[in-house]
C-alpha cells in the first residue's frame, strides 16, 4: 500500500473502525472450505436486492400513485404513468422490466436459498435466530411483491387486493372493520392504492434492509454450515488459531464473481429478450385497467404466489365460513419458521441423514412445486383434487421430521 | 449494599428521588407515545360511510329477454337481474343434493326470496354479483353441458353457483349469493332497495 493511502486509512481508522470492520467481516471472516453452489444464493440476493432498489427508485421518479381516471377513459393516472414511461421515455421499458424480472429472480433465489437450508440443516442450533430473521425477510418480500403488483392499478392489482382484503374480512367479528381499516375505505379504492404505494416504496423496503443487516449480523455471529455437516469453528488450527476446515471469505471471491457474472448475464438476457416470459414475469392482464365491475375470466397468480393460491383454491368452505382457506395459507407461510423445533434430529447435513429425511425433503419440495404448477392451471376438478392432496403433503412433510429424532 | 455513586459535584441524588423521577418520566413518556400514536391511527381510518349509497333504483324489465342477464351497478356493487327460461327453472329443481344450502337457511336474502327459486316471481331473479368467498364477480355461464345445468363460476377460486345463486357443496364459497330487498311496482317495473310496500 502506498504511503498516501496508508495515511488516509490511518486517518479514517482513528475516527471510524473501517479496517477493523474489513478484518472482522471480510478478510478475517472464516467460511467452510467446502462451500458449494447452494451457498451462492444469499450473496446473489444481496446483488439482486440492490438492483431492485435501483430500478425501483427510477420507477418512483415517474410513477403517479393516483387511481383517478383520465378524463373520458377507463385508464387511471397510475396505469397511464407507467405506460407513458414504457412507451415514450427512452430506456423506460428497460427500467420497468428490470424491476419485474428482478422480482421473479429474487423469489427464485429465495426459494433456492430456503431449500439449501433444508439440505444442510441450516436452521438448527445455533442458527435458529438466523433462520427466523430469514423467515421475516421472506414475509416482507411477499408483502413487498404484493404491494408492488397493486401499483399499476390494472386488473391483477384490483382483484388481488380485493381477495387479500377479503382474507381479512373472513375473520369472525372483527374482519369487516379490520379490512375497512386496511383498505382505508369500504371497497378497494384509490385510498388503498395510495397507502400501498407508501408501504411499497418506504415502509417495507426500510424494514427489508434492516432485516438483511440483522440477518448478516446473526450469520457472522455463528458462521456458515458446511455441506459435510461439520461446524468449522469447533476445530481450530492450533498454530493459527483459525478454523482448520475454514478459509477466509475472500478466498471464495472468484466463485462469487463468476456467480454474479452468470446471474447478471441471465438477468440481462431476460430483460432484453423475454421480459414477460410468457406471462410468468409480467402478466398482461395487469396492463388492462382496473375494473371493479368485471373480474377477468383468465385471472392467474404470479408464479411465486401460485403454491399458496393453489392452497386457497383447494380448501372448501365448511361450517358456514371460508376462513379455513385463509388459515391454511397463513399456516403454510408461518410454519417453516418453526423448523428449528420441528426437526429434532441433531444431524445437520442431508449427507449424513437417513433415507427418511432425504425422501421427506424431496416430497416436501415436490408438493410445493406441484402446488405452484397446480395454482397456474385452470380449476379443473383433477387440479383441485391434486391441490388438496399436495396441500396435505406439504403440511405432513413439514411436520413429520418431528418424529425423526435419530442422531 | 453498594456505596452511593459519587459525581464530581458531590453525592448523586438519593435513591428515593431517583425512583420517583424515573417513574414520573416513564409515565410522561408513555403518555406522550400514546397521545402521539393517535393520529397515526385516525389518519388511516376510512372516511364517513357514504350515506347516498343504497338509495333504491327502478328497473324496466320489459327489454329483458328470457335467458339474458342484466348487470347493473348499485350500492357500489354489481347487481344482476336474470330472466330465467323454463328450462333453467326446471334445472333448479332436483339438484338439491349437490348444493351446500339448498333452502337458503344461512344466506342473506329477504324472507320472500327464501324459496327454491330465490325470487318473488320464479322467472326474474335479482342478486348481488359478489362471490361470498373473497368478493370477486362470478361469471354467468348458462351453457349447459353433460354435468353442468348452467350457473355461475367464479374466476378467482372456482366457486360454483346454480342459476338461483345457490353454492355447490365442496366450493370454497360458504354461502349462497346475497339477494337485496326488492319489489314490483308493476308487472315489468322492479324497484331494488328501499321499503318493500307495493305488491
Ligand atoms: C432478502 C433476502 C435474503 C438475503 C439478502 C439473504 C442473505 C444471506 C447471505 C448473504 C447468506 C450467506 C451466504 C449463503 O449462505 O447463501 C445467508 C445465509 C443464510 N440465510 Fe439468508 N438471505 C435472505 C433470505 C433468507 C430466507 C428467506 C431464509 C430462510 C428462512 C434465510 C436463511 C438463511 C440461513 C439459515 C443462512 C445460513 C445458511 C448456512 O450457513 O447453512 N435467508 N443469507
Ligand atoms: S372469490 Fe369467488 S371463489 Fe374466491
Amino acid at each position: 500500500m502506498s504511503g498516501k493511502v496508508r495515511r488516509l486509512l490511518d486517518w479514517i481508522d482513528a475516527r471510524f473502525p473501517l479496517s477493523a470492520f474489513w478484518e472482522k467481516h471480510v478478510a478475517g471472516y472464516y467460511v467452510p472450505k467446502k462451500l458449494n453452489f447452494w451457498y451462492l444464493f444469499g450473496f446473489l440476493m444481496l446483488l439482486a436486492l440492490a438492483l431492485q432498489v435501483l430500478s425501483g427508485i427510477w420507477l418512483a421518479m415517474i410513477y403517479k400513485p393516483d387511481a383517478t381516471l383520465l378524463p373520458g377513459t377507463q385508464t387511471s393516472v397510475a396505469l397511464a404513468s407507467i405506460r407513458h414511461f414504457m412507451e415514450h421515455v427512452p430506456g423506460g421499458k428497460a427500467i420497468r422490466y428490470m424491476h419485474t424480472t428482478g422480482t421473479s429472480l429474487l423469489f427464485a433465489l429465495m426459494y433456492l436459498h430456503i431449500f439449501r437450508g433444508l439440505l444442510y440443516g441450516s436452521y438448527k442450533k445455533p442458527r435458529e435466530l438466523l433462520w427466523l430473521l430469514g423467515m421475516v425477510l421472506f414475509w416482507l418480500m411477499m408483502m413487498e411483491a404484493f404491494f408492488g403488483q397493486v401499483l399499476p392499478w390494472g386488473q391483477m392489482s384490483y382483484w388481488s387486493t380485493q381477495v387479500v382484503m377479503h382474507l381479512f374480512e373472513s375473520i369472525p367479528f372483527i374482519g369487516k372493520a379490520l379490512a375497512d381499516f386496511l383498505r382505508g375505505d369500504y371497497t378497494v379504492s384509490g385510498i388503498t392504492l395510495n397507502r400501498f404505494f407508501a408501504l411499497h416504496v418506504v415502509a417495507v423496503p426500510l424494514m427489508l434492509l434492516l432485516l438483511v443487516k440483522l440477518h448478516l449480523v446473526a450469520l457472522h455471529a455463528v458462521g456458515s454450515t458446511s455441506p459435510d455437516g461439520k461446524e468449522i469453528r469447533e476445530e481450530v488450527d492450533l498454530l493459527t488459531g483459525k478454523p482448520a476446515d475454514g478459509v477466509p471469505l475472500l478466498s471464495h471471491a472468484m466463485h462469487h464473481l463468476i456467480a454474479a457474472a452468470v446471474f447478471l448475464a441471465i438477468f440481462y438476457a431476460l430483460v432484453c429478450f423475454a421480459p414477460a416470459l410468457g406471462g410468468y414475469f409480467v402478466d398482461e392482464l395487469n396492463a388492462v385497467p382496473a375494473d371493479p365491475y368485471s373480474t377477468p375470466a383468465e385471472l392467474r397468480p404470479m408464479w411465486y404466489f401460485a403454491p399458496f393460491y393453489a392452497m386457497l383454491r383447494a380448501v372448501p368452505a365448511w361450517g358456514g365460513t371460508q376462513i379455513w382457506g385463509a388459515i391454511t395459507i397463513t399456516a403454510a407461510v408461518l410454519l417453516p419458521a418453526l423448523l428449528p423445533w420441528l426437526d429434532r434430529s441433531p444431524v445437520k447435513s442431508i449427507r449424513l441423514r437417513g433415507w427418511q429425511y432425504r425422501a421427506g425433503v424431496i416430497v416436501l419440495a415436490g408438493c410445493f412445486v406441484g402446488l405452484g404448477v397446480a395454482g397456474l392451471m385452470p380449476p379443473l376438478d383433477f387440479v383441485l383434487g391434486l391441490s388438496r392432496l399436495l396441500t396435505g403433503g406439504y403440511f405432513v412433510f413439514l411436520i413429520i421430521h418431528f418424529f425423526d429424532d435419530r442422531a | 449494599m453498594q456505596k452511593e455513586p459519587q459525581t464530581p459535584q458531590g453525592p448523586a441524588c438519593d435513591p428515593e428521588k431517583r425512583r420517583l423521577l424515573l417513574a414520573a418520566s416513564g409515565l410522561a413518556g408513555a403518555g406522550v407515545v400514546a397521545g402521539m400514536s393517535v393520529p397515526f391511527v385516525t389518519t388511516l381510518l376510512p372516511p364517513e360511510p357514504r350515506t347516498a349509497a343504497g338509495a333504491p333504483i327502478e328497473v324496466d324489465l320489459s327489454v329483458l329477454e328470457p335467458g339474458r342477464m342484466l348487470s347493473l351497478q348499485w350500492n357500489n356493487k354489481p347487481l344482476w337481474i336474470l330472466r330465467r327460461t323454463p328450462e333453467m327453472l326446471a334445472a333448479l329443481q332436483g339438484a338439491d343434493s349437490r348444493l351446500l344450502d339448498p333452502h337458503s337457511t344461512a344466506s342473506e336474502q329477504p324472507a320472500y326470496c327464501r324459496n327454491p327459486f330465490r325470487s318473488i316471481n320464479p322467472e326474474v331473479w335479482v342478486a348481488e354479483g359478489l362471490c361470498t368467498h373473497m368478493g370477486c364477480i362470478p361469471i354467468f355461464s348458462p351453457q349447459r353441458t353433460a354435468d353442468w345445468a348452467g350457473g355461475f363460476v367464479c374466476p378467482c377460486h372456482a366457486a360454483r353457483f346454480d342459476l338461483a345463486g345457490r353454492v355447490f357443496a365442496g366450493s370454497v364459497a360458504p354461502r349462497n349469493l346475497t339477494i337485496p330487498s326488492h319489489c314490483y311496482l308493476s308487472a315489468n317495473r322492479l324497484r331494488i332497495g328501499g321499503a318493500e310496500t307495493p305488491a
